[in-house]
């Protein structure tokens, strides 16, 4: 186990930088998550990290050791790819045992080994097939038990679970997490599923066009979003941000109606006033809240609660009724959303504006 | 539509004119290749006062001739010397063009680009410009009348290097990647882990450059003199000039020539048709 720190690191493809130069500080034992859009440099500071992309500038340190120059076999991380990487050619046994290529242990060492990650992964009557023979979900276990027999200082995940269906997307989710609790081995975990991060991470970081945006944990990126990205980027359905002026201690909104507004450091009076689907209910219940009127144009029934999708003055927004009162296509209705549960953001600098 | 019924009322298979043209087509095809061989395996069966009775079933088969050429050390030696060319020759394209292939594939250096053209580049000179060079070469090196003599102009091949620079391009980088992580250097990667994963390309590079050496004439012809040295092809021809042509002897030795083409075909093409390479991946 180990920590890993990234000290302004930098990647630059010719004159391309794709990574600018971002600190980062992974604890022992943590699980951390980057996520972010495709382009953000997530994938690419993760094989850095693996040593697999040459650093162009900073410094990463694995368990306090300086790593930039060191080949991947030397760094004692373990990864587990997307497209699984396990070698056709080879049986599940051998290729769990592959992760032990370079170490001394006696050959029945090896195998009691190998037998005990089978185990753990629920592989042990498949150890003498072919991946051809495995399910998707089989050969994604055939890789991480490669990666965890080795007992490494880090795992590192390049989007594991995107080649997988929805189900077992899930199941392989809670797999791994549950592995982490026990192991307890550092983790750095790259996606581009919000959820994912969401449900797996004890701290997320997000990232966007090279850069790290905000770092925190799963609810302090919920609650307190840095901005606009991260506020729309964490979050099922995305956050509805309703344009605003600010006057005196308020701002009025474009769909009608005002709000209170307690910050003030927006650079102008433009700002946006955010609300999440799962806080905008019909409910009244704050006066000082936020309150939209409009003509129902879309239902999405789940079952627990059901999403509306309301048109109010040109703007679509996003509520949830829970229970299963549905409501027809076409009906006006009134949402609303307690003022402690909104976010306000700088129209211009997409900020989230702070206390003064 | 119109598609007919018969008699029982069950429908006719509708066969469209365009099948009838492509196995027309292959029929005629599948006849001219096969005619050859047809009159090569009937010729050995003759006694030489056949050998111009064009009849495909021998009056009097006979298997004298397989006795006679079996029985003639020259004959043995002449196959032995081809095997020993052919296995060499395969077996160094097979590392070295694969090799290559694969460093050309995988590797970014300064000037990959230019060594692949200049590799590719001897495709387009012609053998019949190059067999002077190779013989100036030969001279000079004490090579001539040798089993080197015979085999360095071929121990690697641009058309293999290009095959295999192919084939691994389409090998994904996270195997590689992935044993690079394991612990693997880059040769073990490229013998344990990609070599296993283009073995169409290599079963195939492997036929054909077997078969191309196997049957080569022109050069073993020039580059060798004495006859303890000649390849199957070269020796095979001597029947026809030593005395009066020996149809009968040279279709003999042609058809025992033919079986380890066709036993390494048998043996190799199932590993062309496998497609091993994705079976790791996704899906």
């Amino acid at each position: 186990m180990a920590t890993i720190e990234i000290d302004r690191l930098v990647k630059r493809y010719g004159q391309t930088t794709v990574v600018h130069g971002i600190d980062l500080s992974i604890r022992d034992g943590e699980f951390v998550v980057l996520v972010g859009p495709s382009g953000c440099g997530k994938s690419t500071t993760l094989r850095m990290i693996a040593g697999l992309e040459e650093i162009s500038g900073g410094a990463i340190r694995i368990g306090g050791r300086i790593v930039n120059d060191l080949q991947p076999k030397d760094r004692n991380i373990a990864m587990v790819f997307q497209n699984y990487a396990i070698y056709p050619h080879m049986s599940v046994a051998d290729n769990i045992a592959f992760g032990l290529y370079r170490s001394n242990l006696s050959k029945g060492e090896k195998r009691r080994r190998v037998e005990q990650v089978a185990e753990t992964l629920g592989l042990s009557q498949l150890l003498e097939r072919r991946p051809s023979a495995l399910s998707g979900g089989q050969r994604q276990r055939v890789a991480i038990g490669r990666a965890m027999v080795r007992d490494p200082a880090a795992f590192l995940f390049d989007e594991p679970l995107s080649n997988l269906d929805a189900q077992l997307r899930t199941q392989m989710r809670i797999e791994i997490k549950r592995l982490h609790h026990r192991l307890g081995t550092t983790s750095v975990f790259v996606t581009h599923d919000q959820v994912e991060a969401m449900t797996m991470a004890d701290r997320i970081v997000v990232m966007r066009d090279g850069r790290i945006l905000q770092v925190g944990t799963p609810l302090e990126l919920y609650d307190k979003p840095v901005d606009v990205f991260t506020a729309r980027f964490i979050g099922s359905p995305t956050m509805n941000l309703l344009p605003a002026s600010l006057r005196d201690g308020g701002a009025d909104l474009s769909t009608g109606g005002s709000v209170r507004v307690p910050y003030s450091s927006a650079t102008t009076s433009d700002i946006l006033v955010g609300a999440r689907p799962q806080d905008l209910v019909p409910t009244a219940s704050d006066a000082q809240g936020l309150t939209v009127s409009g003509t129902v144009a879309v239902v999405e029934t789940l079952g627990s609660e059901t999403l509306v999708h309301v048109e109010s003055a040109g703007q679509t927004v996003i509520g949830s009724i829970p229970g299963r009162q549905i409501p027809r296509i076409g009906e006006h209705l009134t949402l609303h959303a307690p003022a402690e549960r909104l976010y306000y953001f700088d129209r211009i600098t997409e900020k989230a504006l702070a206390v003064q | 539509m119109t598609s007919a019924a018969s008699p029982q009322g069950l429908p006719m298979p509708r066969i469209r004119p365009g099948r009838i043209v492509a196995w027309t087509l292959l029929f005629i095809g599948g006849v001219i290749m096969v005619t050859p061989l047809l009159f090569m395996l009937s010729t050995s069966l003759k006694d030489a006062s056949q050998v111009y009775d064009l009849r495909v079933i021998p009056e009097a088969p006979t298997l004298d001739n397989y006795i006679e050429i079996l029985g003639d050390g020259r004959f043995t030696r002449w196959f032995f010397n081809s095997m020993i060319v052919a296995v060499i020759v395969t077996l160094s394209n097979v590392f070295f063009d694969s090799l290559v292939g694969y460093t050309l594939a995988k590797f970014r250096f300064r000037g990959r680009y230019i060594v692949f053209i200049a590799i590719l580049s001897t495709l387009m000179i012609p053998t019949e410009m190059l067999v002077l060079p190779w013989y100036l070469m030969a001279s000079q090196f004490g090579w001539l009348d040798s089993y080197w003599g015979i085999m360095f102009p071929g121990m690697m091949t641009a058309f293999g290097t290009f095959l295999m620079k192919q084939f691994f391009e389409g090998v994904p980088n996270d195997f590689l990647e992935a044993a690079r992580i394991d612990g693997l250097n880059e040769f073990t990667i490229w013998w344990k882990i990609a070599m296993p994963l283009v073995t169409p390309a290599l079963s195939a590079l492997a036929i054909f450059t077997f078969l191309g050496n196997w049957t080569a004439f022109f050069w073993p012809l020039i580059v060798t003199t004495s006859a303890d040295l000649y390849t199957l092809p070269v020796g095979l021809s001597s029947f026809a000039v030593e005395q009066s042509i020996q149809w009968e002897k040279i279709m003999t030795g042609a058809s025992i020539a033919t079986l380890p083409t066709l036993i390494i075909f048998l043996f190799l093409q199932r590993y062309i048709v496998r497609g091993v390479m994705l079976a790791g991946l996704k899906g």
